[in-house]
Parts: C-alpha cells; structure tokens; sequence
C-alpha cells in the first residue's frame, strides 16, 4: 500500500498525459507533454511552432500558467500522505476508501483536462484568419481527442497516457491489491491466533508491499 | 505444350542478347540500360549515400550535391556575392569578402578539400581556395556557411590549394604565378631568378576551425599547380607540382614547356615547425585580409593582418627536396598507403609513381642531382619506383579507391583510366565527355577511400544535354566502380566549371546539421528577440529599425517619420525556431539585394530612400499560407519634414 501511494511521486517527475501532432510537413511529429505542474513541447520549440499554427484559426495560445498547475501538485501530496497513513494503520478498508478518493480526483481531473481541450479547441478568435466549417456549417473545432487519435485538418492528433499516468494507474492497482491480500491474511490469522507474532511480522511487511 | 515453351525461351533468350548487344552500343552514344540507370535512382524521399562538394569554377562558389542521385541540393555562396541568400549584399556578409584591394565580388573558386583526423574524413568544414585574388575559405558544414575567408599575401593565383594535412593541422596554399616578393615596380624580362614562388601554410585551430597563415616557405620562382599531403608513413610531408621550371614570363605554351623534367616539391612541415618553434624565420611586412563570420553575432568581420613569418629553403637544410618530374606534371596525388606519389605530367603519355622510402633513402645517402637555387635535386632513379607506361594522353589527377587500384583522368584522350597501383599494369578505362579535367571518389584524398563512385569532371559537353546558345553546361560524370570495369551510371550538369571536388558519407555530416538558430544565444548587436523589442531609432539621419518577422507579419508593419535623405538601416531578426521556415525581405527601390533571414537570425540591409510617398515592403520566401499577406508600408516624408517617428502592428 505505502509503495502504491509512493508511486504517485512518478508524478512530478515524469509527464501525465501526451498530445502529438503528426502531419505531412512535420515528418518528425512535434508534441506536447502535460506534467502535473506545467506544459511542456517533446522537442524545445514544439509549443511555440504549436501556437504559431494554430494562431492561423484562431486558438489562443497554449498557457504557460493555469491554476491545476498549483492545485494538482498539492492535491497529490495530500494523496500520497493519506495513502503512507493508509498503509501504516493497516486498514483494509481505508486502503478501499483511498483508492475511491484516486478515481474520484481521477476523474475530476480528466474532466477539467475535457473542458480545457474543449475550450481550447472551440473558443475562437472572432479575428482568424482562417474558419473551416464542418459538414453541418458549423464552425469548425479544433478540440483534441481526450484519448485515441484524431484527424483535425492537416494534422493528425494522438492523445495518449505517459510515464506519469501509468505509475499513478499501477499504485491504485497496488492500493487494491493491498486491500484483497489484507483481508485475505485477517481471515487466516483469525483461525491460527497461535501464530499471531509471525503474522504481524508479515503485516507488516504487506503494509510496505 | 512443354516444347513450345522452350521455343519461345529460346525466341525471348535471343531477342534479350540481342536487345543487350544494342544498348551496349547506345553506351557509346549515350543512353544507358535500365539496370544502369538503377543505380543512380534515389527514389523520392530517400536521401543519398555521399555528399559531393563540387567546385563552382569561375562562379566563385561550392555546390553541394548527393550521390549517386547527381541532385543538386545548395550553392553555398565563398567568393562571389548572391543576391539571392544576400551574401555579400546584406551588412553582416559585406566583411567576408574584403582584401587587401578592397571588397572583391568575385572569384575563380578552384580546389575544395574536406578536414581529416588521423588521415579520414571527418565532416567538420570545407575549404577551398579562390584563385584569382589569393584566398582560401573554410565553410562550416554544420550550417554550410561560409565562416571564414583568409587573404594569401605575396601570392598571385592561388591554385594549388586548399588541401589539408592528415589531421587538418594545415591548409596549404602554394601561388601559381611566381612574383616579385615584396611587389614592386620592375621590368618582367628580370623575372628569372628574381621573381619568388610562396608556399604557405595556414594553420587550423582544431576547436573553431579558425585559421592562421603560420608562415610561407619562399621558393624559387617556379609556378605551383597542385598539392596533396603525405599520409601515414609520410604524414608531415606535402607535395607541391611545378611547372615553368624555366621561369618564363611570356608565351608559356611553349617556353614553359621546354625542360624534360618540372619538380615535384616535397615540403617538410614538421621540420619547418621546428624552425618556426626556434626562432629562424624572417618576417616580413605584408598585408592581407582576415575576415572571419562569428555565428553568435550572425555578422563577420574583417582585420588587415601586417607581416608574415618566411622561410628561404636555401638556407636550412632538409626543408625541401626536389623530385624530378617528366613534363609539366599537374597532379601530385599521394595513394592511400603514402607511399606513392603520383606525378601526372600533363604533356606526357605516361605518369612517374616516386616512392617515399626510396625518397627517405636517397636524402639519408645524399644521392642527389645537383640543386635548383640551393635546393637539393633527388636522382630522378633514386625516387621513382614505377612508371604507368602509355596510359593516355595528358594525365591530369589521379584518385585512389580502397582496393589498390588507382584512377587517372586524361584530358586529351578524354577518359579515365584504371590501374593497379604497385603493378603500374592499365586495368581498364573509360571514355568521358569529354575532356575531363578532374576526378573524384568519396574519400579519395585520404586513408579511407570509398571506392563506389567515381565523379568526372568534364570541361566540354558539346553534345550531351538540350543546346542553351553558345555557352554550356559542364559536366559530371557518375561512374560505378565497385566491379572490374568501370561504368558509366549517369551524367549531371554542374554550375561554373568545377575544377575538383570532395565526397564523403552523408552519415558523417547529416547527423550536425545546424536546424535553426536559437534566439537565446542570437548576440547580433541589433538583434529584437521578441515583438516588444521592435522599435526604430533615430540618430541624426541615420535611422535604425528593430523588426521581427513571425508567421505571417512583419514587426512594426507601419512606419512613419523616416525622410528624404535618411541612410535607414533594417535589422531583421527571424523569431522562428522551427526547422525550415526562413523569411526574406525587400523594400522597392533598394538599391540591394533581399535578406534571406533563417529561423533565430539577423541581418541588416541599408534603404536610403530617394522620393516621398508611401512604400511597401514584404517577404519575399513563401513562409506560409499568409505568406502573401506579410507586408507592410514606410511613409517617406520629405527632407525637412516634421512627421514624428512612429510605428506599429495592428494600430498598437
Ligand atoms: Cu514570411
């Protein structure tokens, strides 16, 4: 449980999310990698050639500083105390109501990372130089895919989990690993109160795990 | 069933010979088979095995192409100015082409040679010598720029140059007309014993590339060709042809042209850096322009250089020995091994291979032949180990591959021809079209020779391509030589005549290229790193514009207040930093050529506008799909005028 709620440290080092454009005149894509606290390009200009381009139909450019920035960082320091406090008291069912509160914040965060996209892809300059209407008349989108891949003009987009994300994923998988192996070992040690010093040593060593 | 199968086998086998026979006739007069033709396609998108430096003869510039493909990527601007990359018109370039005569626009570019460590290419620069005002150039081939230019003092015609040593410690640049040392006013007949033949050597800083004319060692007034540096066991050495041993100012075809034997000079560099080191030199006053382009800066400049330290052959032993050489010999290539030198004497049949131990041996044993103004004459029997015997006619330069074998072009028979080096023994040859002066294979100056292509350099082409009046294409001709018989895979126009050229890999030099220029580092003196800085200045009449240029608008795009009279100088950086996207500028009525500005760079050009109104400006490389909309206007009021300085993007 504690190694499950430490991953989420992977979180500040490594990125969470990743957008990649691929597209005849960039045969080598260029890209964007979201970290917990800042958008950063895969190559070193990739976010000022992104905003350049897209600058044509209107979208803003790419923010140097939103307020998930400050917020998320702290919200997963308080996950991973919670998670190491989970581990050390030892019970199952905290361990349950831990990784409840991850898909809760999970899910909060992909949806904040949905409206960004959206707003991103649909609130458009009055000004652009360029408007493309879809089939429908409409005003075109330019809204990345949330996940999967998506052809936006010329530009083929690929939206897609990285580093970060899977370390996060695989301590939540822990987290409930943790909680089955629990109560698993409670109902042995009940029948076997005789061996009780050992399994505490084995606790123990599961609440590392 | 089965046998009339085996009838129109046999039907298709014979049409097959005989469509065989035939192409291979057609060879002679031009088309080649398919099969042929295969091994020059690149299919698009997929890029070429070897890059080629070719010179740009009398257009003063290198051209850059891909082997085998023969495609033409870049004309990298040396000598000569080009209004379409702003070399040599734009504030920042103008420096690189100074000398001691003043700003020369043009040159004769001749011989490009490629930096070597431990005796291999290594893709670092490219230098070659101007020939007309002595001069030599060093192009980075990171960014495939030029960076660096140094004037050659007491020097005229500066052919046999620039080759470099094993490890690029020197570029060599020996004057093919001998002159008066220092120049003065006397009567040409004293030529004879009078005039001097400079041999120099300019050292290469091995971190920046920079280079320094260390010193000159000061002949007799021979006339110097061609050069090429020992290798392995003679690293150390260089070897300079000769001709007009006879020291005749006029009418050269034919009294240059009356002594048996010219020399081959073999230089002894370590010995004259000892030399140097010690302190027995002579300097003399000179002077000769070094200009040198700084990246950071984006700008070069130029320094009048004042003396230059000499070295007289006749007075230190050891320094130079003479190698007799028949007939005029033009090419004095050295083989992979280093120990043949090969004397090509142009008005001969045959070519002389001097051996570098029998040299060795023939010095230690003082076997010697008399002297040449207190230079030592090697026996012409001590130092040749083996004669190419009726080869062809008119030997010019020879290049080797990584197999033994060596290649030789013959002007006057126009073809080149195979033999096997050690053996003397004609393996094969080839016609060129025709009158081929130089060769080329990728690697062949060197230890490391990659002997599949072979590039010939045609003086004449005639015939060969769709007729364009009276002047013509020159040409090169591709020839596979990875089999026993050498042939002939493509043919490729070339720009002005390309003397010579260098070929390596293209993994050696693709991997550095230089994509864009980084803003941060840009240390342009007018530089405007970001849409704030654009702003303009005044200083009497004398007018400063700090413009950025992005995709698509110019910074500011709306300029008022300049006048009649102003001397307004536009210093334009490109904000981009992705790979490809340049963008150029011009104002009507500039009395010079566009800038061509790439991502992270600036450069400056000079508008003195003449007439009141309102002129536009743009750019002029198609940099996106608002290519067209990137423009703006400067309202020119007249002399006296009170309209304030103003600019502006967008009303702001
Ligand atoms: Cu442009």
């Amino acid at each position: 449980m504690i190694v499950g709620a430490l991953l989420l440290g992977g979180l500040y080092l490594f990125p969470i999310w990743n957008i990649t454009l691929e597209a005849p005149q960039y045969p080598e894509p260029i890209g964007m990698d979201i970290f917990i606290n800042k958008f950063q390009g895969m190559n070193p200009n990739d976010i000022k050639n992104i905003n350049i381009m897209n600058h044509y139909v209107g979208m803003k450019d790419i923010p140097e500083q939103i307020p998930e920035f400050e917020i998320f960082p702290l919200v997963t320091a308080g996950m991973i105390i919670l998670g190491v406090l989970t581990g050390f008291i030892g019970k199952k069912n905290l361990y349950l109501v831990w990784f409840g509160l991850m898909v809760t914040f999970g899910t909060i965060a992909m949806y904040d990372f949905y409206l960004w996209e959206y707003d991103y892809g649909h609130d458009l300059k009055e000004t652009a130089a360029i408007k493309f209407t879809d089939s429908d008349g409409e005003p075109m989108a330019y809204q990345p895919p949330l996940i999967g891949n998506k052809t936006i003009l010329n530009f083929r987009a690929l939206s897609w989990p990285r580093t970060g994300a899977y370390l996060m994923f695989l301590g939540m998988a822990l987290s409930v690993l943790a909680y089955f192996q629990n109560k698993k070992e409670a109902s042995n040690s009940s029948q076997q109160a005789q061996k009780a010093k050992e399994d505490d040593e084995e606790q123990y060593s599961h609440n590392v795990a | 069933m089965q046998i009339r199968n085996q009838i129109i086998c046999c039907i298709c086998a014979v049409t097959m010979l005989f469509i065989v026979g035939s192409c291979s006739q057609q060879g002679q007069t031009g088309a080649l088979n398919s099969s042929l033709a295969d091994r020059s396609y690149v299919a698009p998108g997929e890029h070429d095995e070897f890059y080629a430096f070719i010179s740009g003869g009398y257009s003063g510039q290198l051209s850059i192409y891909g082997l085998p493909s023969g495609r033409l990527f870049r004309v990298v601007p040396v000598f000569s100015v080009d209004a379409e990359k702003g070399y040599g018109f734009n504030e920042e370039t103008k420096p690189l082409l100074n000398t001691s005569f003043g700003s020369i626009p043009w040159d004769d570019s001749h011989h490009p040679d490629l930096s070597q460590t431990n005796g291999k290419v290594d893709g670092r620069w490219c230098f070659i010598n101007g020939n007309n005002t002595p001069r030599i150039a060093r192009i980075s081939l990171s960014s495939f720029e030029t960076e660096e230019i140094i004037e050659i003092p007491n020097s005229a015609g500066n052919h046999s140059s620039a080759f470099v040593t094993e490890n690029t410690e020197y570029v060599v640049a020996g004057t093919r007309f001998a002159v008066p040392v220092p120049q003065r006013d006397m009567p040409i007949e004293e030529y004879k014993g009078n005039f001097k033949g400079a041999l120099s050597f300019i050292k290469v800083d091995q971190e920046t590339g920079r280079m320094n004319l260390e010193f000159q060692v000061m002949m007799p007034g021979f006339n110097f060709d061609l050069a090429h540096p020992g290798r392995k066991k003679s690293h150390g050495w260089m070897f300079f042809s000769t001709y007009n041993t006879e020291e005749a100012s006029t009418l050269l075809e034919v009294n240059a042209s009356q002594n048996d034997k010219d020399f081959i000079a073999a230089i002894n560099w370590k010995k004259a850096e000892e030399l140097i080191a010690n302190g027995q030199f002579e300097t003399i006053k000179t002077e000769y322009a070094h200009n040198v382009y700084e990246e950071s800066t984006h700008m070069a400049t130029s320094t009048m250089k004042k003396e230059v330290k000499v070295l007289d052959p006749a007075k230190y032993p050891g320094l130079v020995y003479f190698l007799p050489t028949p007939k005029s010999p033009h090419g004095c290539d050295v083989d992979p091994s280093g120990e043949y030198i090969i004397g090509s004497g142009k008005l001969a049949a045959s070519m002389t291979a001097h051996s570098f131990t029998k040299m060795l041996d023939a010095i230690e044993n003082k076997k010697f032949d008399g002297d040449a103004y207190g230079i030592p004459v090697i026996n012409y029997e001590d130092v040749v180990s083996g004669v190419v015997q009726q080869a062809g006619l008119g030997p010019l330069h020879t290049e080797f591959d990584n197999d033994g074998n060596a290649y030789t072009t013959f002007f006057i028979s126009s073809e080149v021809v195979k033999w096997k080096v050690g053996t003397w023994e004609v393996l094969d040859r080839a016609p060129t079209y025709y009158s081929v002066g130089h060769l080329m294979i990728p690697g062949g100056n060197s230890q490391e020779p990659f002997g599949k292509y072979l590039v010939a350099m045609n003086k004449i082409t005639k015939d060969r391509y769709l007729p364009t009046g009276p002047e013509l294409a020159h040409s090169a001709q591709l020839y596979d030589i990875s089999g026993d018989k050498m042939e002939l895979i493509l043919d490729f126009p070339t720009i002005g005549e390309p003397h010579y050229a260098a070929g390596c890999p293209a993994d050696l030099i693709k991997p550095n290229q230089t994509k864009i220029y980084e803003l941060e580092k840009n240390n342009h003196p007018y530089a405007a790193k970001s849409d704030k800085e654009a702003r303009i200045e005044r200083n009497g009449n004398e007018v400063h514009v700090y413009m950025t240029m992005i995709r698509s608008h110019f910074t500011p795009d709306n300029l008022e207040g300049i006048k009649v009279g102003d001397k307004v100088y536009f210093h334009v950086t490109n904000l981009e930093q992705d790979y490809d996207v340049p963008h150029g500028i011009s104002i009507i009525g500039a009395n010079t050529s566009e800038l061509l500005i790439m991502p992270g760079q600036t450069e400056t050009f000079i508008w003195e506008p003449k007439k009141e109104g309102v002129w536009p400006f743009y750019c002029t490389d198609f940099c996106s799909a608002l290519h067209q909309e990137m423009q703006g206007y400067i309202r020119v009021s007249g002399r006296n005028s009170n309209t304030p300085l103003k600019w502006s993007l967008d009303g702001d």
